[in-house]
């Protein structure tokens, strides 16, 4: 984290210092941007490209129930099928993580045991935000003393509307020493921020206070993630590498429900950001029937038939 | 360990297009010989396979076409202009249909990526057709006068960049306006026009109102010549417009130019970096860079010089270029040798000038005519590369200090076809394009075309606007 902040001096003095900084980013254009996110899901991704992606997107995958009515027998059943995604091929690669509420990570997490299967729990009086930091940073250590290996934070989205960027910058660094250990994800609900000049500022605020990982959505709003913020967010993780040689993730949540759309989405990781990206330390998808969707493409790849819904499995 | 996500082929199929082995030309309505014996051969630029042979038209054919075109001239120009839209929407409509096979066909002859065909020409000539269509019966309201007259039979000579696109900018307002035509594709890509031919049979179009004469600068001169025409319209190189000019000086004959270009894309510091890179890619390498409007020259502010350069060399790395019917292609083929030995030397000229050449790292196929996305660093106003015309995949990159130096630079140029303007400030882009001297001035994108919109030159750029209302004046008598 020290690196980070040594590379853009200053920045964070005061809450001027820091409005100086985020305002002064480039300005995004929304008709070019739009434009060349459609352009890139133009790809066409085919034969042995669509099996490397489909597995790829299977590993990256942060397997998501968050439902009031979670149990830790639906829990079970979601980590027992994130590590063994087709019954029906053990060479289905496993997904990164299984992401549930803080008060389901020791369900999780014992169901994963030695599976390599992260548990990631969303935490900081997720999705609105809304609570005192204390109360925030409860949450985050229940979550992480559970077990949890990451924490998707919510930035408080009505801080960062009325320009106080510090409090958003001081909010997330004290989450991210309360996540300890833990690999840190700041979700920007991208939705509520509504400009993508916004995002660009929301993402290099992350970034500096230490984010290990930028996310766009909780997925609990109208518009989750879609081409355009994440190409958008995977330039600034290629800036910021370039300018203070600190690599941070991307994760995409909400909304990606198709094979089709995940290889969109890995179409903009390898043509804005390459190579370095494409691996699921470094990004990752926010789904869950998603799963179901690429186990059945994968299916049809190896077989040459279509399947259908009863031959992958419902948890 | 992270592996390369690397795209397997996804050619589009070229079975969808059936190239017949030899054409003829297309007059008064059928598919006719011509009295002479010279052919001449297309080739697939990205392969050098021959695709098809066809007719080198001679006076004698053209004599035959304008007087067809003048035979049908009479009753096209009477009929009600609700009629005449009739036809015009058919063929739009026609042309969507037909659109994946013309995709293939104008990717085969011209060598650009399938992407480009799909996605930007058969769009756009579609929706130039059916522009024009809706004009045909609202003459009395274009601010001509009431019922303002057509030309007559129109000469038309088009350039092999665009070879449908622009046949459709021609075609479209000639027709919708009453005027009959003789249209020349160009000599390296003659096939969209013969299928537009077989288009205008299927739309039942009457025979005469549309002919297609094929073959190279002989055939344009014939047509030029004629006596029979009453208005020229050419859109290609600066030198052959000049040369059409002095043919038709002292005649009663009308003429439009659209010629040649060198537009300057300009980038402030205050720029939206990442969107103005692309528009910078789409303004140079967007159809191999073959296109009169390209934003060949980048200014760029010295202050954001080194973060613009160097997000744009990491964007053109990421280029794709190879077989233009892959899918996944971004560049194709240079159109043909010559063209790709006039870029050769004007490049060679550049380097030996002392500007700094950088190209993309990509392998280029051992068949065919290709050329790496390039560009020039330290280009200075008295460079070649800065002047003339490139007609390729080549960028050449000049700085500014100021928005009065930008405007200065970019006008200081025998052209004045297009410019670019970046920037987030738009009182900014409302002052410096009222002071650029170009037709076209885009703000904050590049190369977006829209038949509403008009399109054409100041200076060596030619005269006279192709689309929009003001492209319906060079075809009625006012």
């Amino acid at each position: 984290m020290s690196t980070n902040t040594l590379a853009l001096p200053d920045v964070t003095a005061s809450d001027q210092a820091l409005r100086r900084f985020l305002h002064g980013l480039p300005g995004v254009d929304p008709v070019g941007l739009e434009a060349r996110a459609a352009s890139l899901g133009t790809r066409s991704i085919k034969t042995t490209a669509k099996a490397y992606a489909i597995d790829l997107a299977i590993s990256m995958i942060d397997l998501t129930t968050l439902e009031g009515a979670d149990t830790p027998g639906k829990v079970r059943s979601l980590a027992a099928k994130a590590m063994r995604p087709d019954p029906t091929d053990r060479d289905t690669p496993a997904t990164a993580a299984v992401c549930v509420y803080p008060d389901m990570v020791a369900t999780a997490k014992e169901t994963l045991k030695g599976s390599g299967v992260k548990v990631a729990s969303v935490a900081t009086a997720f999705p609105a935000g809304r609570a005192a930091l204390d109360v925030k940073l409860a949450d985050v250590r229940d979550a992480v003393a559970a077990g949890a290996d990451e924490i998707d934070m919510v930035i408080d989205r009505g801080a960062f509307l009325a320009g106080k960027y510090l409090k958003v910058y001081d909010e997330i660094r004290a989450v991210k020493d309360a996540s300890g250990s833990a690999r840190l994800k700041v979700i920007f609900e991208t939705g509520e921020l509504s400009t993508y000049d916004n995002i660009r500022r929301a993402s290099w605020l992350g970034m500096i206070a230490g984010a290990d990982f930028i996310k766009t959505s909780t997925g609990k709003v109208a518009v989750n993630a879609t081409p355009s913020n994440t190409l958008l967010m995977l330039e600034a993780v290629r800036d910021f590498r370039q300018q203070t040689g600190v690599q941070v993730g991307v994760k995409p949540a909400g909304g990606i429900r198709t094979t089709k759309d995940a290889i969109k989405f890995l179409v903009l990781v390898n043509e804005t950001v390459g190579a370095d990206w494409l691996d699921n330390h470094w990004f990752r998808f926010g789904a869950s029937s998603l799963l179901n969707d690429l186990l059945m493409q994968r299916q049809k790849l190896a077989t040459g038939r279509y399947s259908g819904p009863d031959y992958v499995t419902v948890d | 360990m992270t592996k390369p996500f690397d795209y397997a082929p996804a050619p589009e199929s070229r079975g969808l297009v059936d190239i017949a082995p030899s054409y003829g030309l297309f007059i008064d309505g059928e598919f006719v010989e011509s009295t002479g014996e010279e052919r001449n051969k297309t080739v697939s630029p990205s392969t050098e396979e021959v695709l098809a042979e066809y007719v080198q038209a001679n006076a004698e054919d053209v004599d035959r076409a304008v007087k067809a075109a003048r035979k049908a001239f009479e009753k096209w120009s009477a009929l009600p202009g609700a009629e005449r839209a009739k036809y015009l929407f058919r063929i739009a409509r026609i042309i969507q249909e037909r659109s994946r096979e013309l995709a293939v066909l104008e990717t085969l002859d011209n060598g650009k990526p399938i992407k480009e065909t799909r996605d930007a020409d058969l769009p756009l000539v579609a929706a130039h057709f059916f522009y024009y269509a809706g004009w045909a019966d609202k003459l009395d309201h274009a601010g001509y006068g009431a019922s303002p007259r057509p030309l007559g039979v129109a000469g038309q000579i088009i350039p092999w960049n665009f070879p449908l696109l622009m046949l459709a900018w021609k075609i479209a307002p000639a027709l919708a306006t009453g005027n009959t035509v003789v249209l020349k594709p160009a000599e390296t890509t003659p096939l969209s026009a013969l299928f537009f031919a077989d288009i205008c049979r299927q739309a039942g179009l009457p025979k005469g109102v549309v002919n297609i004469v094929t073959g190279d600068g002989r055939t344009g001169t014939a047509l030029v010549q004629h006596p029979g025409i009453n208005k020229v319209a050419f859109t290609g190189s600066t030198g052959v417009g000049r040369a059409i000019a002095r043919e038709l000086a002292g005649t009663d004959k009308k003429l439009t130019l659209e010629l040649g270009g060198k537009g300057a894309n300009i980038v402030f510091d205050d720029a939206p970096i990442d969107q103005a890179v692309e528009g910078i890619v789409n303004g140079i390498f967007f159809n191999q860079g073959q296109v009169c409007c390209a934003g060949s020259r980048l200014l760029v502010q010295e202050s954001v010089q080194e973060e613009v350069l160097d997000s744009l060399k990491r964007r053109l790395s990421t280029l794709r270029l190879g077989d233009p019917l892959d899918k996944n292609t971004d560049i194709g083929a240079i159109n043909s040798a010559e063209q790709l030995a006039r870029i050769t030397a004007l490049v060679e000229t550049g380097e030996a000038e002392g500007a700094e050449r950088w190209s993309a790292p990509c392998e280029l196929p051992s068949s065919g005519y290709w050329f790496a996305p390039t560009l020039f660093t330290n280009v200075t106003q008295a460079h070649t590369v800065a002047r003339d015309e490139i007609f390729g995949p080549v960028l050449s990159v000049l700085t500014f200090r100021t928005p009065d130096e930008a405007v200065a630079k970019a006008n200081n140029s025998q052209y004045g076809l297009s410019a670019g303007i970046w920037t987030e400030k738009g009182s900014r882009i409302l002052a410096v394009a009222s002071k650029l001297r170009a037709g076209v001035v885009w703000a904050n994108t590049f190369n977006k075309f829209d038949p509403t919109s008009p399109f054409g030159g100041y200076k060596e750029s030619g005269f006279g606007r192709e689309g929009g209302r003001h492209g319906l004046e060079a075809y009625l008598d006012v």
